[in-house]
């Protein structure tokens, strides 16, 4: 069992808050994923669980065993580096094997998991190698090897395919997500890249500001954002916001009627996703300034009231800049946000 | 003309080191196989023959072999405290540079002045009552106290350059590698074994190539601590040079330098040798 908790843990960098007090608990087996902008302490968080960074205040509970106070190679974990840190004096073998070695396992042993797990990561004819005869991606399949071996409980990853090329880290997003739902250990996985957190996690931990703003499923994450900050930087393009106000029978927005949260301030807003958003009779009149047509739809970038307003249509329809286009959200899937707050209402 | 260019700008160099090293080297080669205007080996014969050749050839290697580990041990400490340090790194990288700057006469000098008879070990024993009278520490009778006194002297003149070298070096280890040979598991220790040492080699090859020349060539710290007491290869350069005015064996002595200097260079270079592919 390797359910991680995190209690109130905080840390500053002299002045500088990187985290305000996070809760998180991040069950057994389970692929988390701390998704975030960079700046918003989402590395300081896998850090302090990994034991390179010390929280300020807080505990971090890996199973039954408080672990804040514990050196790493103490806390039964795993890590995949952003920049890999593949030893250059070593060859391949003896990466993988280094957490094996250190273990002082028998020579048996570790050529056993060192060749499974070279295997898993189909690197098997690159052992005798050295990193610096390896390629980008075959660097993070050792790395990811070199985790594996270990069979930890933990394994943490710290933006591990953020120096690999586009096409290169598609394909390795598939294949570690399999790799790593057999391996049955909980994985945490920081990553700035919405489309990496959205296909690969269990659960999303959005970061800002030093604070776990929603933790849910993907689909929850993306079509109930608990945060106006969640809309805005989930999804691609993100959410329209639109002004609303309190009027007799609902909210007006943009000269029209929504029913919408009845406890609210008298001012709020308004969200819609692009791509839940359709050319009808009647609805919001947009004025159309950018057309990019993307292949499988349109993306249409229109003003509505003076606000940027982008819709995600069928690709046939093709208008052109300074067309106005009626526009009407799909009901259900109107969002409300309190601007004091940024919270959402319902 | 381009072609030219790189070539003729090398050239102001190349003149200065071949006018100002490659001649005055070939000359004190010739020198040493050069007797009354013959090529003979009778300088080497001389040299070798001498009573005190033997000894100050061992002396040298001696006095490297017991100066340049304990510099390596130090410097690599120091430099891993240095490494560590968020505040004040500069100011104790300057202190510990500091006896760098002091020319190795004057460091011999400091330290005869500690041991001598009237020096301040004396004056401090006899003060606090260890021994009744001054005792004459640099004597024949106790060579290896003289020994001690130079060590003592070379590990505080010259550790400082190896730590240089070193500091810069554990700059150069990327953080990462260290915090994953934490997290998989390796000892303070360990990750000092496994992780900075290796990584470190090009560092200590320079580091210990200039240490170990330079142990060949001590000369002026032994002068001050221990003077005719205890020979070196280089006093005994300087002595058939000056004072028995014979200029072919003193080349003979210096091409001895010479050779070992060159030999122990590329036992180093091929102990630490990094194979390009394992280059980070």
């Amino acid at each position: 069992m390797a359910e991680i908790r995190i209690r109130g843990v905080a840390k500053s960098f002299g002045s500088f808050t990187a985290l305000h007090e996070v809760d998180l608990t991040i069950a057994d087996r389970e692929f988390m994923v701390l998704l975030g902008a960079s700046g918003c302490g989402k590395t300081t968080l896998l850090r302090i669980i990994a034991g390179l960074e010390t929280p300020t205040k807080g505990e971090v509970w890996i199973g039954d065993r408080r672990v804040d106070g514990l050196p790493p190679r103490e806390r039964g974990i795993a890590m995949v580096f952003q920049n890999y840190a593949v030893f250059p004096h070593l060859t391949v073998f003896e990466n993988i094997a280094f957490g094996l070695r250190m273990k002082k396992m028998a020579q048996a042993e570790v050529d056993r998991r060192v060749t499974r797990t070279a295997e898993l990561m189909h690197i098997e004819q690159l052992l005798k190698r050295y990193s610096g005869q390896l390629s980008g991606g075959q660097r993070q399949r050792v790395a990811v090897a070199r985790a594996l071996a270990m069979e930890p409980e933990v394994i943490l990853m710290d933006e591990p395919l953020s120096n690999l090329d586009a096409l290169l880290r598609m394909e390795m997003r598939a294949e570690l997500k399999g790799v790593l739902a057999a391996s049955n250990t909980t994985t945490i996985y920081v990553t700035h890249d919405q489309v990496e957190a959205m296909s690969m996690a269990d659960r999303i931990s959005v970061m800002n500001g030093g604070r776990i703003v929603q933790a849910a499923s993907p689909v929850e994450v993306y079509r109930n954002p608990a945060a106006r900050f969640v809309g805005s930087f989930i999804g691609n393009p993100p959410m329209n916001f639109l002004p609303a106000t309190r009027a007799p029978g609902g909210w007006e927005v943009a000269g029209r009627l929504f029913p919408g949260p009845a406890n609210a301030p008298d001012r709020i807003e308004f969200a819609i996703r692009p791509e839940d958003i359709a050319p009808a009779s009647e609805g919001f009149t947009a004025t159309v300034r950018v057309v990019e047509p993307l292949g499988p739809h349109t993306l249409v970038t229109a003003e509505v009231q003076g606000a940027l307003f982008r819709a995600v249509l069928d690709s046939d329809s093709l208008p052109n800049p300074g067309d106005r286009l009626t526009l009407a959200p799909v009901p259900d899937r109107v969002r409300w946000f309190d601007p004091e707050t940024q919270k959402a209402l319902t | 003309m381009p072609r030219a260019l790189p070539y003729l700008l090398l050239l102001p160099a190349t003149l200065f080191l071949g006018v100002f090293f490659l001649y005055p080297f070939l000359q004190v080669a010739a020198d040493s196989a050069l007797r009354g205007g013959e090529w003979t080996l009778d300088n080497y014969r001389r040299m070798a023959s001498h009573w005190k050749f033997s000894t100050a050839f061992w002396n040298t290697l001696l006095l490297a072999a017991l100066v340049v580990p304990i510099q390596l041990a130090m410097a690599l400490t120091m430099a891993s405290v240095v490494t560590k340090l968020e505040a004040g790194r500069s100011t104790l990288l300057y202190i510990f540079a500091i006896p760098l700057g002091i020319s190795d006469l004057a460091a011999g000098l400091i330290w005869l002045a500690i041991f001598e008879q009237s020096g301040f070990l004396n004056s401090i024993l006899t003060t606090l009552g260890v021994i009744d009278q001054p005792v004459l520490f640099l004597s024949y009778q106790n060579t290896w106290v003289i020994l001690l006194a130079i060590v003592l002297a070379e590990v505080w003149r010259a550790t400082a350059i190896m730590m240089v070298i070193i500091v810069a070096g554990m700059g150069l280890i990327p953080k990462e590698y260290g915090e994953a040979a934490e997290v998989f598991g390796a000892s303070r220790w360990q990750r000092f074994t496994r992780v900075t040492l290796p990584m470190l080699k090009p560092s200590l090859q320079t580091a210990l190539i200039l240490r170990v020349i330079l142990a060949f060539e001590v000369f002026a710290v032994v002068v001050a601590l221990g003077g005719t007491q205890f020979p070196v290869l280089m006093g005994e350069t300087y002595h058939w040079q000056f004072t028995m005015q014979d200029r072919g064996v003193a080349a003979a002595f210096a091409m001895v330098i010479l050779g070992i200097s060159v030999a122990f260079t590329l036992v180093i270079l091929r102990l630490l040798h990094v194979p390009k592919e394992a280059r980070v």
